[in-house]
């Protein structure tokens, strides 16, 4: 069934009614996402695509007549907590953040709201979450037609940093027929809702899912945090990682920032070149082209037989 | 190395034509709707800022703004046309 | 932001953590004065961005405000590391007795602030925290409650057993410190050392302080008011005339992204890629396999003709390149036809043929139908997703050796 999203999946766009938002909605809507309300505040009353317009998520909760489960957040930095405050505190339970540039504490007091709350963040900086012929949450894949031809239902995870480099890898799992069961863009910031070793637990129950591949740069500590959990708990789903990078490590290179937030190498645990020996060493191999993907998956899942 | 003038209209040209280009309400309405600025309204009479051309992003609003003929977008790099039949 | 020891002074001292008597001096006189007004043994520092001052002669202890200013002239005029300093900050010699450590810095993983105290202080923590264990203490703090004085003080008296008034003196500082890292989005706030002088006082004797770049927005009146200069960049390094001729082009036109830089790369092959992710594996795709980029890239979100056809300009531009290799990786937001026309028009701008300029055009995605009629008048093939990233990067390789 995948992890996630549904198809009776419900949920609303706040900040519908700015560039980026009006055109992520019509992608969704196209793909078969159920939104059933966007919020700016002060437009109450308009429709964007023929989705209502509410001033607040209490409204468009009541106009719904139920809870709605998720929120998609494109809102400018400056406000984007209290959008996230606002939709976690009316009750939804999984928030795709899609604004980038928000100072890290407001991020922090996000996810730490969201924890107490029992709320999911998926991001900041992110695209969102695709489960392939089901449902998209956010701008990844980009138009129906292009997300449907890039991503196909399928038995692979995927997690990725980068929003774009979800596409290139779930394109190229499809090409080689593996398909993609879920596919999440977890965003590129130094602080995000929802890391790998957070997601695991939900690949893990899923059914459909069989192995999982991520992608990755250097900076922070994810993927020790993965490891760690792998050992602590019953992992059973085979993952295949990719690291981006690489020339980061160059002496030249230290400290200088590339990409995104969060990609700033601060100290030789952070490197490229630590992260790949520590998952190695662990059963995760990581591949060197993003083309030597599929096989090296379909050799996990061979090992498994 | 010598930079070359900034060139103009190398994929996509316009043709407005001459009932229409003096026309002040299309002036008008083509200068609103087109999101690269590629029509001014000079005076009630159309004007084509060249050096937008090459903005174009197909979009056909321009095309659809005016009557049939009126506006044709000519993509240059396929000889093609946007042009309203209707 | 980073910022230079005056102003990180400045900004504990507005936080209410004690600090010496001080004088920040842009000239020698001024140097001269500051050593009178504080009494006796001073020390003169050189207020640069980069490290190593000690070394470079930056660093100089003076018995009397005629020697201050001496030393004052002489490390005005000093260079280290290619950077002068923008004045220098004068102390007293202060008489410590002991020096601790306190630090308030993120933790990503716990995704909270976590403060750090040690009773060993004045040499490099991660050093104390591996050998002396017991002489640090650690805690974290929630984002939505208000600080707590009593989290502070567990942490100090985690460190090596502190009790007394070195307790009771050092909690309110590590307290203060924390919630000036809140107030102020500090990625890093650090007072090292922290010196319990002979009168039982404890005072900040260095303190650096780094606030993250997304918020520096809204701390303006602050920034002020401590006297940063926002326009004078605080790189680490002086960016290059490409890299501030592209962040002039971005700056110019709110459609799209792009970012250049060239620091550290010294190659033949220009690299007009995008986006954040893809930059990042195609750049590594094109050094595996023997290539030298003249520069890094990034296209991002869906940038006018202008403003692609001005990045691949500017890296065409560069002294050394040859060619460029058009890359992204497959694109939903950017338009594969008006990326296509501005990689096109730089060429021919420029006088070059576009066929034999572009080494290799890969960028699936959007409107790609569009580009590859483009290209196609023009002589270039286009790269559609069947072939890799990899295979692109190692085709433009091919073409320019």
């Amino acid at each position: 069934m995948s992890i996630l999203l549904s198809e009776d999946f419900t949920f609303i766009v706040q900040g519908i009614t700015g560039r980026e938002a009006v055109n992520l909605t019509k992608e969704c809507l196209d793909y078969g996402s159920k939104i059933v309300g966007g919020v700016t505040p002060g437009r109450k009353g308009r429709d964007v695509h023929g989705v209502p317009v509410f001033d607040t998520v209490e409204q468009a909760v009541a106009n719904h007549g139920s809870e709605i489960d998720g929120a998609v957040v494109t809102v400018p930095p400056a406000f984007t907590k209290d959008a996230v405050f606002e939709a976690i505190e009316n009750g939804i339970k999984l928030i795709v953040i899609v604004t980038e540039r928000i100072p890290r504490r407001d991020v922090a007091q996000m996810v730490e709201l969201a924890n107490l709350r029992g709320a999911r963040i998926i991001g900041p900086n992110c695209l969102g979450i695709i489960v392939p012929g089901v449902a998209k949450m956010g701008g990844i894949g980009g138009p129906a037609k292009d997300a449907a031809k890039a991503y196909e239902p399928g038995s692979i995870g995927v997690m990725s940093r980068s929003g774009g480099m979800t596409t290139e890898i779930s394109s190229t799992l499809t090409a080689a027929g593996l398909g993609v069961s879920t596919a999440v863009s977890i965003g590129g910031d130094a602080i995000i809702g929802s890391t790998y070793a957070e997601l695991m637990p939900l690949f893990e129950a899923d059914e459909q899912t069989e192995a999982i591949v991520i992608y990755t740069e250097p900076g922070g500590r994810m993927e020790a945090e993965l490891v760690d959990w792998r050992t602590e708990n019953d992992a059973k789903l085979p993952i295949v990682a990719f690291m981006a990078g690489k020339f980061m490590d160059d002496e030249e290179m230290q400290g200088m920032s590339f990409g995104h937030a969060g990609t700033i190498v601060e100290g030789a645990e952070d490197s490229a070149t630590q992260k790949i020996a520590r998952l190695q060493e662990a059963g995760i191999p990581v591949v060197e082209r993003i083309d030597e993907i599929p096989d090296a998956v379909k050799d996990k899942l061979g090992a498994k037989v | 190395m010598a930079e070359a003038e900034q060139l103009e209209g190398m994929f996509i040209d316009v043709e407005v034509s001459d009932e229409i280009a003096s026309d002040p309400e299309l002036a008008s309405k083509l200068e609103e709707v087109c999101p690269v600025d590629i029509y001014a309204d000079d005076d009630g009479r159309v004007a084509v800022v060249r050096k937008n051309l090459d903005e174009c992003v197909l979009c056909n609003l321009c095309v659809e703004a005016a009557p049939p003929g009126g506006v044709v977008v000519k993509k240059l790099y396929d000889g093609t046309e946007l042009r309203r039949s209707r | 932001m980073r910022f230079y020891e005056f102003e990180s002074r400045r900004i504990v001292e507005r936080a209410g953590i004690p600090v010496t008597e001080y004088g920040f001096c842009k000239t020698a006189s001024e140097a001269r004065e500051a050593a009178e007004r504080i009494g006796g043994s001073t020390v003169v520092k050189s207020q640069v961005l980069t490290g190593g001052r000690m070394k470079a002669g930056g660093v100089k202890f003076a018995d009397s405000p005629e020697e201050a200013e001496a030393h004052a002239a002489d490390i005005l005029e000093l260079e280290i590391n290619d950077h002068l300093p923008v004045g220098v900050l004068v102390d007293p010699k202060a008489e410590v007795e002991q020096e601790y450590y306190a630090a308030v810095l993120w933790d990503g993983r716990a995704k909270r602030p976590m403060m750090l105290f040690s009773d060993m202080g004045g040499i490099d923590i991660e050093e104390v925290a591996d050998q002396h264990p017991d002489h640090v203490g650690r805690g974290h703090l929630s984002n939505l409650h208000p600080i707590a004085e009593f989290r502070a003080k567990e942490v100090v008296a985690a460190a090596g057993g502190l009790t007394g008034r070195e307790l009771t003196r050092a909690t309110p500082v590590l307290a203060r410190l924390a919630q000036l890292q809140r107030d102020y989005d500090m990625t890093l706030a650090e007072i090292n050392p922290l010196a319990r002088l002979s009168n039982g006082s404890f005072v900040a004797l260095d303190a650096h302080m780094e606030m993250e770049g997304e918020a520096v927005g809204r701390h303006q009146k602050m920034l002020k008011e401590i006297g940063v200069e926002l326009e004078e960049p605080r790189e680490l390094y002086e960016p290059s005339e490409f890299e501030r001729n592209v962040k002039a082009i971005d700056e110019a036109d709110h459609r799209g992204v792009i970012q250049g830089k060239d620091h550290g790369f010294s190659g033949n092959l220009g690299l007009v890629i995008g986006a954040g992710g893809g930059s990042l594996t195609l750049t590594d795709a094109v050094r595996s396999q023997g290539g030298k980029p003249a520069n890094y890239a990034e296209i991002g979100g869906n940038p006018s003709v202008a403003k692609s056809c001005g990045l691949a300009k500017e890296v065409l531009k560069k002294d050394g390149v040859e060619k460029i290799a058009v890359m992204m990786s497959i694109v939903s937001n950017t338009r594969v036809d008006i990326v296509a026309r501005g990689v096109i028009k730089a060429c021919v701008e420029l006088g070059k043929d576009p066929a034999e300029t572009i080494a290799v055009f890969r960028i699936p995605g959007a409107w790609e139908e569009e580009g590859a009629k483009i290209l196609g008048k023009y002589g270039i093939e286009f790269k559609d997703r069947s072939t890799s990233m990899w295979e692109a990067a190692g085709e433009a390789v091919e073409k320019i050796r």
